[in-house]
């Protein structure tokens, strides 16, 4: 079994799997209109000081994610 | 009679934010092109005019959306534009082809006759992506150009398939569209292996905090020293002659006319200064009430919007919004605000219609309220960079500290205290890419045209109020009350409420009118931060009633005016 934390709690560099959202039908629509959702592999590439946004990487694509939206997306690393 | 009637197509530009749709739309259309604003919304697009065979179309660049459905105010304004438009171009990144998909499939579902442009075509190659286009075309019913917009590769084919566009008989269920999207993707586009180029790593290590905002502090120090040297060389060396060379003579005929007094002559021309236009003095509305808006303001607001738009094409201002998300948001703004505050520190007036860009009616009350107290314009901090003199160093650092302070203090009261909601930063970061010169010429053109349309009026209504309320003498009345609270809360000689008072009209020239006064540092320190907070000037007041509302913009007053009283009596206490 692997490990599951959430976004926030991930390393930069570090790759993982979305497995669950926490969130509304409106944050799940928003997260999904940018790629992100269930199933999709991504990568943390960094991180803010003062609880700030979470930079990560799909494809050729970058998202910068809201701490508080990061706290509630949840990740198997691989 | 119906056959007389032109009707005119209206050919619509959809497609993801920072997929080059609006390089694509300057290559479409010429130089007749407007920003408007969709009516009942903050959501502005840009439309301009194209001609094929001998047929004008109507062409807009419709607000960048991801999806549809997720229902944010530039998607509500994107499905009501779809529904009048005859021709959709939607505008793909290929090097990003499942986002973009996203929309095109959603788009295909709406039935308007479609065609995509498959947009940096050229960047797929070093980023080892293929993609069979024609495969493309077959899956999805309707024509697929592969173009390269800041070239101009790709679009005559594009305009001359124009007409081909068609309603496509693609469908899928809306549960099963990553599936669909995940298919399409596996059967036109191959992916080989490469390494990551230069810019990508720079693009990422400038997001580092470590590197990032050592950065981000080179680029602004960089950024305000060229939009001083643009702003006041363009005052120096074309305003301020023109105005003092071909402007004054006219003006001074014109108030001999007159018979150089009476109400009319107070108004139009004002008082005349040892029997010259003074621009700074004069108060008309043919002489500082032009002045301010042309000659001072527009200046800066050009080498401003020059700045910006380098910035903004070549992906930087996303990467900054992220640097400065987490001390925003707990201001109760967004960290894409970064946008309006280096405005306003040009120009308070850009700076306060930027807010627009903000998702919510509070984020945009507390942005511009922020920024009319806290954020000196470019032409103030000149001024007050002079007046310090000898002491610059340390009255600049007690002057700046204490006006970053203002504005951290009361973003956090702010975020307590007003209602609403202020969402969380969600953006795409682009990669770097570099900024194409005619492109840039073409959008500060639109934003100039529209600077000047949205403000100028506003702000010649706001000198004209202003005019007949010192003409009446209500303004000064007012100050001849308020002068016991200059000297007593301030500290300040009761000389000085003239320079307040002035500073309505232009706070630079209100702070000129403090160098006579003999003030010592701590006076200059008070009166520079005093005047910065106490009051917008007129354009900025103008501009506040028509963005904010009116009840809004007395709300945002009386925080002005009461912080301004706090601040400026501590001080005095303290220093």
């Amino acid at each position: 079994m692997n490990e599951r934390i959430s976004l926030a709690d991930m390393q930069s560099g570090q790759k993982g799997r979305i497995v669950q959202i926490d969130g509304g039908g409106g944050m799940t629509r928003r997260l999904d209109a940018l790629g992100l959702r269930v199933g999709k592999k991504i990568q943390k590439v960094s991180k803010q000081l003062m609880r700030g946004p979470v930079i990560v990487s799909h494809g050729n694509a970058r998202v910068a994610v809201g701490f508080g939206m990061t706290q509630r997306i949840w990740m198997e690393i691989e | 009679m119906d056959g007389d009637r032109i009707i005119v197509k209206k050919i619509l530009l959809m497609g993801n934010p920072n997929n080059g749709k609006s390089v694509v739309f300057n290559r479409l259309t010429g130089a007749d092109v407007i920003i408007s604003n969709y009516p009942g919304t903050t959501v502005d697009f840009t439309q301009g005019k194209m001609r094929i065979d001998e047929e004008d179309m109507m062409v807009m660049d419709v607000p960048g959306t991801y999806s549809l459905d997720a229902g944010d105010k530039a998607e509500r304004v994107a499905v009501k534009m779809l529904k009048d438009g005859d021709i959709v171009v939607n505008v793909v990144d290929a090097t990003n082809l499942e986002k973009s998909l996203n929309l095109t499939v959603q788009l295909l579902k709406k039935k308007t006759p479609m065609i995509i442009a498959l947009n940096f075509w050229d960047e797929t190659k070093h980023k080892g992506i293929a993609i069979d286009f024609q495969k493309l075309e077959e899956i999805l019913g309707v024509p697929c150009i592969p173009i390269c917009a800041v070239t101009g590769e790709g679009i005559k084919k594009l305009t001359e398939r124009l007409k081909e566009a068609k309603i496509s008989k693609f469908s899928y269920e809306d549960k099963e569209k990553w599936h669909v999207i995940g298919d399409i993707i596996g059967q036109v586009q191959k992916l080989s292996h490469r390494h990551h180029t230069f810019m990508e790593r720079l693009g990422d290590i400038s997001t580092i905090p470590l590197f990032g905002i050592p950065l981000a502090l080179v680029i602004l120090f960089f950024t305000f020293k060229i939009i001083r040297f643009i702003g006041e060389g363009l005052i120096g060396y074309v305003f301020e002659p023109v105005f003092e060379k071909l402007w004054s003579p006219l003006l001074l005929k014109f108030s001999a006319v007159l018979g150089s007094d009476g109400l009319i002559h107070d108004v139009l021309i004002g008082k005349l200064i040892e029997g010259k236009i003074d621009y700074g003095q004069s108060f008309g509305l043919l002489t500082t009430g032009l002045f301010v808006p042309i000659g001072a303001v527009l200046p800066y607001v050009f080498a401003f919007y020059i700045i910006l738009s380098v910035l903004e094409d070549c992906g930087y201002l996303p990467r900054l919004a992220v640097l400065v998300d987490g001390l925003m948001h707990r201001l109760g703004i967004h960290g894409l605000a970064i946008i309006p505050m280096m405005l306003g520190l040009g120009c308070n007036v850009p700076g306060i219609l930027s807010t627009r860009i903000l998702a919510t009616r509070r984020e945009r009350f507390i942005a511009a309220t922020l920024l009319s107290i806290a954020v000196p314009c470019a032409a103030l901090q000149a001024m007050v960079v002079g007046l310090m003199g000898k002491h610059m160093v340390f009255g600049l650092s007690v002057v700046y500290g204490t006006l970053f302070v203002v504005w951290v203090v009361l973003g956090i009261l702010m975020d307590r205290l007003v209602s609403g909601t202020s969402p969380e930063i969600f953006i795409e970061i682009p990669p770097y890419r570099r900024p194409y010169l005619t492109d840039l010429l073409k959008k500060i053109w639109i934003r100039m045209k529209w600077f000047i349309k949205e403000a100028i009026p506003f702000v010649l209504l706001g000198v004209f109020i202003v005019n007949i309320l010192y003409t009446l003498g209500i303004i000064q009345f007012v100050g001849k009350y308020t002068a016991p609270v200059v000297s007593g809360i301030f500290g300040l000689p009761k000389e000085a409420i003239g320079a307040l008072l002035v500073g309505f009209l232009r706070k630079d020239v209100a702070v000129g009118m403090l160098a006579p006064l003999a003030l010592n540092l701590k006076q200059l320190i008070i009166a520079s931060v005093v005047l910065t907070m106490y009051f917008p000037c007129i354009a900025t007041f103008s501009i506040l009633i028509k963005e904010l509302g009116f009840v809004d913009m007395l709300k945002a007053s009386a925080i002005m005016i009461a912080s301004a009283l706090i601040v400026g009596g501590m001080l005095n206490l303290i220093l």
